[in-house]
Protein backbone atom coordinates (compact mmCIF):
# COMPACT_ATOMS: atom_id res chain seq x y z
CA UNK A 1 0.00 0.00 0.00
CA UNK A 2 1.56 3.25 -1.10
CA UNK A 3 1.24 6.57 0.65
CA UNK A 4 -1.10 7.76 -2.10
CA UNK A 5 -3.51 4.88 -1.52
CA UNK A 6 -3.37 5.31 2.26
CA UNK A 7 -4.19 9.02 2.08
CA UNK A 8 -6.79 8.59 -0.64
CA UNK A 9 -8.70 5.59 0.75
CA UNK A 10 -8.35 6.03 4.54
CA UNK A 11 -7.49 9.59 5.58
CA UNK A 12 -9.77 11.50 3.20
CA UNK A 13 -12.85 9.33 4.04
CA UNK A 14 -12.26 9.91 7.78
CA UNK A 15 -12.14 13.66 7.19
CA UNK A 16 -15.25 13.48 5.01
CA UNK A 17 -17.15 11.62 7.75
CA UNK A 18 -16.18 14.33 10.24
CA UNK A 19 -17.39 17.00 7.80
CA UNK A 20 -20.75 15.21 7.55
CA UNK A 21 -21.06 15.06 11.36
CA UNK A 22 -20.25 18.77 11.65
CA UNK A 23 -22.84 19.63 8.98
CA UNK A 24 -25.45 17.65 10.95
CA UNK A 25 -24.68 19.81 13.99
CA UNK A 26 -24.80 22.91 11.78
CA UNK A 27 -28.31 22.04 10.59
CA UNK A 28 -29.53 20.84 14.00
CA UNK A 29 -27.88 23.33 16.38
CA UNK A 30 -30.41 24.63 18.93
CA UNK A 31 -28.93 28.13 19.24
CA UNK A 32 -27.19 30.35 16.71
CA UNK A 33 -23.95 30.05 18.68
CA UNK A 34 -23.85 26.31 17.93
CA UNK A 35 -24.09 27.11 14.24
CA UNK A 36 -21.22 29.60 14.47
CA UNK A 37 -19.06 27.00 16.23
CA UNK A 38 -19.95 24.39 13.61
CA UNK A 39 -19.03 26.82 10.82
CA UNK A 40 -15.68 27.53 12.47
CA UNK A 41 -14.91 23.81 12.82
CA UNK A 42 -16.06 23.20 9.24
CA UNK A 43 -13.52 25.70 7.88
CA UNK A 44 -10.82 24.27 10.17
CA UNK A 45 -11.51 20.76 8.83
CA UNK A 46 -11.32 22.24 5.32
CA UNK A 47 -7.76 23.37 6.07
CA UNK A 48 -6.89 19.77 6.98
CA UNK A 49 -8.47 18.44 3.78
CA UNK A 50 -6.47 20.98 1.76
CA UNK A 51 -3.25 19.84 3.48
CA UNK A 52 -3.94 16.17 2.65
CA UNK A 53 -4.97 17.05 -0.90
CA UNK A 54 -1.78 19.03 -1.50
CA UNK A 55 0.18 15.90 -0.53
CA UNK A 56 -1.89 13.70 -2.87
CA UNK A 57 -1.61 15.99 -5.90
CA UNK A 58 1.97 17.14 -5.08
CA UNK A 59 0.93 20.79 -5.34
CA UNK A 60 2.23 22.92 -2.45
CA UNK A 61 0.42 25.99 -3.81
CA UNK A 62 -2.81 24.82 -2.15
CA UNK A 63 -1.35 25.68 1.27
CA UNK A 64 -1.71 29.41 0.46
CA UNK A 65 -5.46 28.92 0.33
CA UNK A 66 -5.31 27.10 3.67
CA UNK A 67 -3.72 30.18 5.22
CA UNK A 68 -6.40 32.46 3.76
CA UNK A 69 -9.13 30.13 5.04
CA UNK A 70 -7.65 30.28 8.55
CA UNK A 71 -7.79 34.09 8.36
CA UNK A 72 -11.40 34.08 7.15
CA UNK A 73 -12.50 31.63 9.88
CA UNK A 74 -11.07 33.85 12.61
CA UNK A 75 -12.57 37.03 11.13
CA UNK A 76 -15.97 35.37 10.73
CA UNK A 77 -16.09 34.13 14.31
CA UNK A 78 -15.04 37.52 15.69
CA UNK A 79 -17.64 39.35 13.59
CA UNK A 80 -20.40 36.90 14.56
CA UNK A 81 -19.64 37.19 18.29
CA UNK A 82 -19.45 41.00 18.05
CA UNK A 83 -22.85 41.30 16.45
CA UNK A 84 -24.42 38.65 18.71
CA UNK A 85 -23.34 40.68 21.73
CA UNK A 86 -24.64 43.89 20.19
CA UNK A 87 -28.00 42.35 19.32
CA UNK A 88 -28.77 41.55 22.96
CA UNK A 89 -27.80 44.94 24.36
CA UNK B 1 10.90 6.04 6.40
CA UNK B 2 9.51 9.41 5.34
CA UNK B 3 6.33 7.77 4.08
CA UNK B 4 5.80 5.97 7.39
CA UNK B 5 6.26 9.26 9.28
CA UNK B 6 3.75 11.02 7.01
CA UNK B 7 1.29 8.14 7.44
CA UNK B 8 1.51 8.21 11.24
CA UNK B 9 1.17 12.01 11.42
CA UNK B 10 -1.78 12.05 9.01
CA UNK B 11 -3.51 9.18 10.85
CA UNK B 12 -3.29 10.92 14.23
CA UNK B 13 -4.40 14.21 12.69
CA UNK B 14 -7.44 12.63 11.03
CA UNK B 15 -8.35 10.75 14.23
CA UNK B 16 -8.24 13.95 16.26
CA UNK B 17 -10.38 15.81 13.71
CA UNK B 18 -12.89 12.93 13.78
CA UNK B 19 -12.91 13.04 17.61
CA UNK B 20 -13.61 16.78 17.46
CA UNK B 21 -16.54 16.17 15.09
CA UNK B 22 -17.97 13.37 17.26
CA UNK B 23 -17.58 15.58 20.33
CA UNK B 24 -19.32 18.44 18.57
CA UNK B 25 -22.31 16.24 17.86
CA UNK B 26 -22.41 14.32 21.17
CA UNK B 27 -21.69 17.02 23.79
CA UNK B 28 -24.81 18.17 25.65
CA UNK B 29 -23.97 21.85 26.02
CA UNK B 30 -22.82 24.83 23.91
CA UNK B 31 -19.87 25.55 26.21
CA UNK B 32 -18.65 21.94 26.12
CA UNK B 33 -18.88 22.05 22.32
CA UNK B 34 -16.73 25.21 22.27
CA UNK B 35 -14.15 23.40 24.43
CA UNK B 36 -14.03 20.43 22.01
CA UNK B 37 -13.68 22.67 18.96
CA UNK B 38 -10.74 24.55 20.43
CA UNK B 39 -8.47 21.74 21.56
CA UNK B 40 -8.95 18.57 19.52
CA UNK B 41 -9.41 20.28 16.16
CA UNK B 42 -6.35 22.50 16.65
CA UNK B 43 -4.14 19.50 17.43
CA UNK B 44 -5.52 17.50 14.50
CA UNK B 45 -5.04 20.27 11.96
CA UNK B 46 -1.53 20.94 13.28
CA UNK B 47 -0.57 17.28 12.78
CA UNK B 48 -2.01 17.21 9.24
CA UNK B 49 -0.08 20.37 8.29
CA UNK B 50 3.14 18.98 9.78
CA UNK B 51 2.61 15.88 7.62
CA UNK B 52 2.44 18.15 4.54
CA UNK B 53 5.65 19.92 5.64
CA UNK B 54 7.46 16.57 6.06
CA UNK B 55 6.29 15.46 2.61
CA UNK B 56 7.53 18.50 0.66
CA UNK B 57 10.91 18.92 2.49
CA UNK B 58 11.22 22.52 1.34
CA UNK B 59 12.20 25.48 3.48
CA UNK B 60 9.62 27.89 2.08
CA UNK B 61 6.76 25.40 2.49
CA UNK B 62 7.85 24.54 6.02
CA UNK B 63 7.82 28.25 6.87
CA UNK B 64 4.35 28.59 5.39
CA UNK B 65 3.08 25.60 7.37
CA UNK B 66 4.60 26.92 10.59
CA UNK B 67 2.94 30.30 9.95
CA UNK B 68 -0.47 28.61 9.52
CA UNK B 69 0.00 26.52 12.70
CA UNK B 70 1.12 29.57 14.70
CA UNK B 71 -1.86 31.56 13.42
CA UNK B 72 -4.32 28.79 14.35
CA UNK B 73 -2.73 28.36 17.79
CA UNK B 74 -3.04 32.11 18.38
CA UNK B 75 -6.58 32.61 17.10
CA UNK B 76 -8.41 29.47 18.30
CA UNK B 77 -8.45 30.44 22.01
CA UNK B 78 -9.31 34.06 21.21
CA UNK B 79 -12.28 33.15 19.01
CA UNK B 80 -13.46 30.49 21.50
CA UNK B 81 -13.38 33.03 24.32
CA UNK B 82 -15.24 35.63 22.25
CA UNK B 83 -17.98 33.25 21.15
CA UNK B 84 -18.33 31.80 24.65
CA UNK B 85 -18.71 35.29 26.10
CA UNK B 86 -21.31 36.19 23.47
CA UNK B 87 -23.26 33.00 24.15
CA UNK B 88 -23.23 33.63 27.92
CA UNK B 89 -24.51 37.16 27.42
CA UNK B 90 -27.21 36.03 24.99
CA UNK B 91 -28.54 33.68 27.65
CA UNK B 92 -27.62 30.20 26.45
CA UNK B 93 -28.43 27.80 29.29
CA UNK B 94 -25.85 25.55 30.89
CA UNK B 95 -26.25 21.78 30.85
CA UNK B 96 -28.33 20.46 33.74
CA UNK B 97 -25.36 18.35 34.91
CA UNK B 98 -23.08 21.38 35.32
CA UNK B 99 -22.25 21.90 38.99
CA UNK B 100 -20.69 25.39 39.05
CA UNK B 101 -21.49 28.73 37.41
CA UNK B 102 -19.00 31.28 38.68
CA UNK B 103 -20.44 34.14 36.63
CA UNK B 104 -23.98 33.73 37.99
CA UNK B 105 -25.34 37.15 39.02
CA UNK B 106 -21.95 38.87 38.77
CA UNK B 107 -22.29 40.83 35.57
CA UNK B 108 -24.43 43.78 34.57
CA UNK B 109 -26.60 42.74 31.65
CA UNK B 110 -27.08 46.27 30.30
CA UNK B 111 -23.48 47.51 30.41
CA UNK B 112 -21.71 44.08 30.09
CA UNK B 113 -19.43 44.93 33.03
CA UNK B 114 -18.24 42.14 35.29
CA UNK B 115 -18.15 42.54 39.05
CA UNK B 116 -16.15 40.23 41.31
CA UNK B 117 -17.82 41.22 44.59
CA UNK B 118 -14.49 42.32 46.06
CA UNK B 119 -14.43 45.89 44.75
CA UNK B 120 -15.09 47.52 48.15
CA UNK B 121 -11.97 46.34 50.02
CA UNK B 122 -9.24 47.62 47.62
CA UNK B 123 -10.93 51.00 47.25
CA UNK B 124 -10.86 51.56 51.02
CA UNK B 125 -7.18 50.68 51.11
CA UNK B 126 -6.29 53.18 48.38
CA UNK B 127 -8.31 55.86 50.16
CA UNK B 128 -6.32 55.34 53.35
CA UNK B 129 -3.04 55.59 51.51
CA UNK B 130 -4.24 58.80 49.88
CA UNK B 131 -5.19 60.31 53.24
CA UNK B 132 -1.82 59.52 54.79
Amino acid sequence: MTLYDFLYYIILPILSISVILIVIRFLKGPSIVDRVIALDLLITTGIGIIAVYSIITNQPTFLDIAMILALIAFLGTVAFSYYLEKRNK
Amino acid sequence: MTEITIGILASFGAIFVLLAAVGLIRMPDTYLRISVTTKAATLGIGLLLVAAAVFFKDMSITTKVLAIILFILLTAPVSAHLIGRASYFSGVKLWKGSVLDDLNGKYDKSSHKLRSGLEEAPEKKTNKIGED
